[in-house]
């Protein structure tokens, strides 16, 4: 397949510009970008869901047009996308079947061409099993199998490994192996370097809407790649020199919180942040990490045990009193817990702190406080914006991300929650917030760190635990551990203090190269 | 960047232009379907409103309808829909004439007191929908429904003649209220009429509504939660205490809404004092999108339907029906829906795409020496 000279303009904005592409038979093509970059919009293209205004498209030689996804289908492509189309209440056979019933019928042509294609590219699934029951790695696998019923030789994946632990990935990519011996081509789409690097035959890099250039996994380092991805010296989320005190700040003492009904959902949690100290909280979502930080910024309320910041109890403290004194936020969902997305800028600046300085003055607000100190961050943390009147939607994540740190940091707080503060956020302002962390911390900050990037929790904490059902399950040291030994303990498969094992160090290479 | 400024205020008007627009051209298409003149209702209307003395009926009824909408436009802000402003004035001016018929004190304090009372009762009305909300989980809009039922009983057992009421005729009034009670308007002379006192509350009313929700911490709160109650619960917005707050504030206002007729004019609550005022607030709410300035456009416009209407039932040679103007209300409500939310999501689109011109531009100044650094790579 090959992608010349492809240009796509929106009104206002090309998001594609001169775009070259080639993708080999039997190969694994890796396209990386910041986000933003334009790689869905390509994947648009390719997919047969947008039209380029200029640029062609051929596959084996012939110059081909799409007009819909079903001429895509129709010439052999298929897409696994991000979030997964699939229905809950189905079992896998009639999420197969859905929608191309006229391929092999529904019954038992269907199913024996579901158990060959399973068998053989090595992807396990069984037809009957029900999608509600399955993880996140069985579903990605039910999607691409889902392609692969409908006859496709070249399968685009979009970000597959955002919701995967390592041994997972490790899975997906002897599955993508399957695939590529078998003859078909792997359009990956990430910016996982490391990864990329491990899965990857070929190396796409794209920056800014166009092509910058291509690289050969094998004589590219995690590190050429972003730098050719972010068109600068990239920094790593290593913290240098040690800063914790022996002042602790925040101490929680067997938390427990309940869900109606009494079913725990955080139980016996106790820790204790220093003063300079970054706590990485590793866990698959949906452990009890929301709940924690629901029950530390004072949304839910405790069942029993307690929370103090420095020497006083708040844990019978309502959300405003707690943030006045000194807990600072970024939210893990900034649509929902961060921003008012249709107010300006300015705006969303006071919230979280309308009764504190520069935004108040006693009962009234301040505008023009508010306005300047606005200006101020926008500058101080490259908010990429054309002014402090437009709405807070119309920013990309990772300057709404900005504006949060920002605001969050103005206040100087004592003790900061950052839940996954560079998630959806591009390498340039994910270095950018690592510092803002780094600095605060120097100055005597406790943060409590949650993240899914292994690599960015491993950087930047000083202390490891890891969250399982809603306990905290084990500790590890980060200047030692490995992500797929602390991966393994997320699974609920390790406890207790993970030891580093000396023999997993040489297959950790790409990632410990990024570190 | 005054051009969001201009954008945004280009955007505010362009919702109710289109829905008043939308409102006309489909009435027209029922008086056509009717078989009647499209346009002369219209222009009978219009030529009513240079009257001086309709002028004056349209500016005292859009003092009320002004006050009824700020009401729910408090609620509004932050999602929650007060239905019951209907209940709340009329019980408000019910206790407010029965205070002002017993109570003689003089003017500078009857006049306050009366007012107070009014609003006391308003809040307490609403009060009962926040608490059971608050505590219990009841929708508001259930709760104030209901309460404007009840509300409607506890008046008429309130002005039986055992308990509060005066018989005049056929009519249940609460006794004529002590003059010291009555606020003196502005007399344009016998054949114009008085415009209501208390049309300058209702104008006082409307800055203090702008001035607590854009420049206090409270207002502030109340907008954020009615934007994101979960950003706003996470700033530490109380939502129980928001809601409570929001409610008697609601129901203050309302309980003021029927008092420039009460202490204006009518001095007494009796069987024939207008019924809802509360209803008619939600649609001047919605039409001024909750700004103080855009429902005193709004309120004027349907005082204008109202008053100017009775008089195509007289027209010659053809009459019309003034029901006309009825229909007319209720499309501007659909209308008004509609085109909102069209504009809105319209200008949110557009927004983002002229920030990404703009940044993309400024990217592009860049982009050419970044491209050659690549290169050389």
């Amino acid at each position: 397949m090959e992608l010349a000279g492809i240009t796509k303009r929106f009104p206002g904005v090309v998001a594609n510009h001169d775009i070259h592409l080639t993708v080999r038979k039997g190969t694994v093509h890796a396209l990386v970008g910041e986000n933003g970059a334009g790689k869905s919009t390509l994947m648009k293209i390719l997919y047969g869901m947008q039209k380029p205004d200029e640029g062609t498209i051929a596959i084996d030689g012939e110059q081909i047009a799409f007009g819909s996804p079903a001429d895509a289908i129709a010439r052999g492509i298929g897409m696994v996308h991000q979030h997964f189309m699939l229905a809950d209440n189905l079992t896998v056979l009639e999420n197969v079947v859905l929608g191309s019933e006229k391929l092999y019928g529904i019954g038992g042509n269907a199913r024996k061409k579901i158990n060959e294609i399973s068998e053989r590219y090595g992807l396990g699934v069984r037809p009957d099993a029900l999608v509600e029951n399955l993880g996140v790695a069985d579903r990605q696998r039910v999607e691409i199998l889902k392609v692969l019923y409908r006859g496709a030789t070249t399968l685009i994946l979009d970000e597959p490994t955002a919701v995967l632990v390592p041994q997972e990935v490790d899975a997906l990519f002897d599955n993508l192996r399957e695939l590529k011996a078998e003859g078909l081509s792997v359009i990956f789409i990430s910016h996982k370097l490391g990864e990329v690097l491990s899965v990857a035959d070929d190396i796409t890099v794209i920056r800014r809407g166009t092509t910058v250039g291509t690289a050969v996994p094998a004589e590219t380092t995690p590190r050429q790649l972003a730098e050719m991805m972010v068109g600068s010296e990239l920094p790593t989320p290593e913290t240098a020199e040690s800063t914790v005190t022996d002042r602790p700040v925040l101490t929680v003492d067997k938390l427990r919180l309940e869900a109606e009904g009494g079913r725990a959902v955080l139980d016996d949690i106790t820790f204790t942040i220093h003063a300079g100290e970054v706590l990485g909280l590793a866990g698959v979502e949906g452990n009890g990490q929301t709940e924690l930080i629901e029950a530390l910024i004072g949304l839910q309320h405790a069942d029993s045990g307690t929370i103090a910041l420095g020497e006083e109890d708040i844990t019978p403290w309502p959300t405003r009193r707690r943030r006045e004194s000194g807990v600072g936020y970024i939210p893990e969902d900034r649509h929902r817990h961060g921003l008012l997305l249709e107010a300006p800028l300015w705006e969303n600046r006071i919230l979280g702190h309308v009764t504190e300085r520069p935004n108040a003055k006693g009962f009234w607000l301040d505008p023009k406080g508010a306005q300047d100190d606005t200006r101020r961050i926008v500058e101080a943390y490259d908010v990429r914006t054309p002014g402090i009147d437009v709405t807070a939607a119309s920013l990309s994540g990772g300057n709404q991300q900005k504006l949060i740190v920002g605001r969050e940091m103005s206040h100087s707080p004592k003790f900061l929650i950052a839940a996954h503060p560079t998630r959806g956020v591009d390498v340039g302002a994910q270095a950018a917030i690592w510092d803002h962390i780094r600095e605060a911390r120097r100055e005597g900050l406790a943060v409590l760190l949650i993240s899914a990037d292994l690599d960015e929790l491993i950087g930047l904490s000083d202390t490891l635990r890891v969250i399982y059902n809603g306990r905290l399950v084990a500790d590890a040291d980060p200047a030692t551990i490995t992500p797929e030994e602390l991966g393994s303990a997320m699974t609920g498969a390790a406890s207790g203090h993970l030891e580093h094992e000396e023999t997993t160090d040489e297959a950790a290479g790409p990632e410990d190269e990024a570190r | 960047m005054k051009k969001f400024d201009k954008e945004r205020v280009l955007l505010a008007v362009a919702g109710p232009v289109i829905a008043l627009v939308a409102a006309i051209v489909l009435t027209s298409v029922v008086l056509i379907a009717s078989g009647k003149s499209p346009i002369e209702p219209y222009t009978l209307m219009l030529q009513q409103a240079g009257y001086s003395d309709v002028q004056v009926l349209i500016l005292n009824q859009a003092s009320m309808y002004y006050l009824a909408a700020l009401a729910v436009a408090v609620g509004f802000r932050m999602n929650l829909f007060n239905i019951g402003v209907d209940g709340q004035y009329r019980l408000a001016a019910m206790m407010t004439a029965v205070v002002g018929a017993h109570l003689a004190l003089p003017s500078f304090l009857q006049i306050p007191v009366l007012l107070i009372v009014g609003m006391l009762t308003g809040a307490f009305w609403a009060g009962i929908a926040g608490v059971l909300k608050v505590t219990r989980g009841v929708s508001e809009v259930v709760a104030t429904i209901m309460l404007n039922s009840i509300a409607t009983s506890l008046i008429g057992y309130l002005t039986l003649s055992d308990v509060w009421g005066v018989q005049v005729g056929n009519n249940m009034t609460t006794g004529v209220m002590k003059d010291s009670g009555w606020i003196p308007g502005i007399d344009l002379g016998s054949d114009v009429g008085e415009i209501y006192g208390l049309v300058f509350l209702a104008v006082a009313m409307g800055v203090v509504y702008w001035v607590v929700l854009n420049r206090t911490r409270f207002g502030f709160d109340l907008r954020a939660t009615g934007e994101s109650e979960t950003a706003a619960a996470a700033s530490g917005v109380d939502a129980k205490k928001m809601v409570l707050t929001a409610m008697l504030i609601s129901g203050a206002v309302a309980g003021l809404s029927g008092l420039p007729l009460l202490l204006g004019d009518a001095h007494t609550y009796s069987l024939s004092f207008p019924t809802g005022l509360g209803f008619t607030g939600i649609t001047i709410a919605l039409l001024g999108r909750n700004n103080p300035i855009g429902i005193a456009f709004a309120a004027l416009l349907i005082a204008f339907l109202d008053k100017a209407s009775p008089a195509l039932d007289y027209a010659t040679p053809v009459a019309y029906e003034k029901e006309i103007a009825t229909i007319m209300q209720g499309l501007i409500v659909f209308a008004v829906v509609i085109s909102y939310e069209a504009v809105r999501q319209w200008g949110l689109r557009r927004q983002q795409k002229q920030v990404g011109a703009e940044l993309a531009a400024a990217a592009a100044r860049n982009n050419s020496q970044k491209k050659q650094e690549v290169a050389a790579r």
